[in-house]
């Protein structure tokens, strides 16, 4: 098999243009907007009356129990099909497939990251909430002064991982017609019959935005944990988030 | 070491004498997502005009042959690759095409047309046919890779061509109203579209478009190398032309000679 380098060389300016700006644009909008939606579910979600925190639950159970590939379809086929839906303004969205894949990813990555920020919530040490409270603390100073940055930094690790798999989720926007990274190697593929070329050039632009993403997090999670200062050399790595 | 050699070629031998048996059988492609040419039955077997003249080939070559199904996007690489022996699958021979693969001589050659719906004011020429300036603006649906998508780029310059992995796809948004018009096959369109559910407020726009970007007909596609293959098919297709097999498969799906001229 024969390498075709030139073509690399030549469908660079395609997929590093419009192809990669979608693939941002699609993993940037779905993380913020859906870390929006998670912070107040997130909360709720580690309420202990089950009133509120079950409804949360199966809205969780639901998004992370289906395929998000399903729920693309879904959403892009399945409200084309009703007629009423069409007669709305939520048709002017729902026409667009970016918009599809928004409401998709955002909803699948709220869902995820609301059970993490839950975990994170009900892994806050319990002396530190107590103490606050000791010293005066109304329930809601609690929750934004010593709760919420606490679970925030407990949570990090594992919403890293929830962003970069996000970012890699977002290649299925290509099935809905959008030319974003894999939707831009496909068409190129199409023309020129070259999986291999394309397909591991966008694997390694996939690889560097993971290795951005990851670096951003360690930076973010150095600054967040700076209070603790130094730490004994044989004491557990800070930058572990990737290996998690 | 030397025992280790030897093992290998034998090891070697045992897998070529395995796959020259193998190879007798001719293991042929479609996509099984452009009705009526070819889909999934019910019952999920391949079907279509495209499956029933490949088995009438097959016959006619004494041929043991078996039809797979293949997404269209991999339907070349997949061929280059050996995953089968051959394409059945409307695939339109091109210049483009033919740098990669060969192809047998045509079995049919239908017209591309614009689909809209019936109300669109959409301005046409003299065959009926949209014209450049009536399709502005407009989003036009067609399948990634083939010659309507190359003839809708190369035509139709201020239009939107919004590209999709299979005819199904595009002919599910046409109808859920994502997009204005589609180009394709007339036959493909009038099964996908016309006859389906909700088809009653589309139409066919004129009498079609040939020549150009839109090739020489349809051809079955093989390897480069595999041209004793090629011209099984073609012989073939000049026997059931001569014999009536095809007239009698033609009927079964369509009201006129898709043949062509």
């Amino acid at each position: 098999m024969s390498f075709d380098f030139p073509l690399i060389w030549n469908s660079l300016p395609d997929l590093l243009g419009r192809g990669l700006v979608l693939t941002i644009q699609l993993t940037v909008l779905s993380v913020l907007v859906g870390l929006c939606l998670a912070v107040p579910l997130g909360i709720l979600r580690a309420s202990r009356n089950p009133w509120i925190s079950k409804p949360i639950y199966i809205y969780t159970y639901v998004f992370r129990g289906t395929p998000l590939l399903i729920q693309l379809f879904l959403i892009y086929y399945g409200f084309g099909q009703f007629r009423w839906i069409k007669s709305t303004f939520l048709w002017d969205f729902l026409r667009e497939g970016f918009w599809c894949c928004l409401i998709a990813f955002t909803l699948n990555t709220a869902a995820y990251t609301t059970e993490i920020l839950r975990g994170a919530i009900q892994n806050v040490p319990h002396g530190e909430v107590e103490a606050a409270r000791a010293i005066g603390m109304s329930r809601f100073t609690v929750l934004r002064r010593i709760i919420l940055p606490q679970a925030f930094r407990i949570m990090l690790p594992a919403y890293s991982n929830e962003v970069v798999l996000m970012l890699q989720a977002t290649s299925i926007a290509s099935l809905v017609t959008l030319l974003e990274l894999t939707g831009v190697a496909r068409v190129i593929i199409a023309r020129t019959f070259a999986p291999y070329e394309l397909f591991i050039t966008i694997a390694l632009i996939y690889l560097a935005l993971t290795y951005g993403i990851i670096w951003l997090f360690k930076k973010w999670e150095q600054h967040l944990m700076r209070h603790l200062g130094e730490r004994p050399a044989d004491a557990p790595q800070e930058g572990a988030l990737a290996t998690r | 070491m030397k025992k280790f050699t030897i093992l290998m070629s034998v090891a070697v031998l045992a897998l070529s004498s395995g796959a020259a048996s193998a190879a007798e059988k001719i293991k042929i492609a479609t996509e099984g997502a452009y009705a009526p040419f070819n889909f999934v039955a019910d019952d999920g077997s391949l079907q279509g005009f495209d499956v029933d003249i490949a088995k009438a080939l097959c016959e006619k070559m004494k041929a043991d042959c078996e039809i797979v199904k293949q997404e269209w996007d991999g339907m070349i690489p997949g061929l280059l690759a050996k995953k089968f022996d051959a394409i059945a699958a409307s695939m339109s021979i091109t210049a483009e095409r033919k740098q990669k693969i060969d192809f047998s001589e045509k079995y049919y050659n239908t017209p591309a047309v614009i689909v809209a719906r019936k109300d669109a004011k959409i301005a046409v020429d003299a065959n009926g046919n949209p014209t450049d300036e009536g399709l502005k603006g407009m989003k036009i649906g067609v399948q990634r890779s083939t010659i309507h998508e190359n003839y809708a780029r190369a035509h139709f310059k201020d239009s939107e061509i919004v590209v999709y992995d299979s005819a199904d796809n595009a002919n599910l948004d046409l109808v859920n109203g994502r997009i204005d018009a589609r180009m394709d096959d007339i036959l493909a369109l009038q099964e996908g579209i016309l006859k389906a559910e909700g088809g009653d407020d589309f139409k066919v726009y004129g009498k079609g478009f040939v020549g150009g970007e839109l090739g020489e007909g349809v051809g079955i596609g093989v390897r480069k190398e595999d041209t004793k293959l090629r011209d099984e098919f073609s012989k073939a297709i000049q026997e059931i032309r001569a014999d009536g097999t095809y007239k009698k498969i033609n009927d079964k799906y369509f009201n006129f000679d898709a043949y062509g001229d």
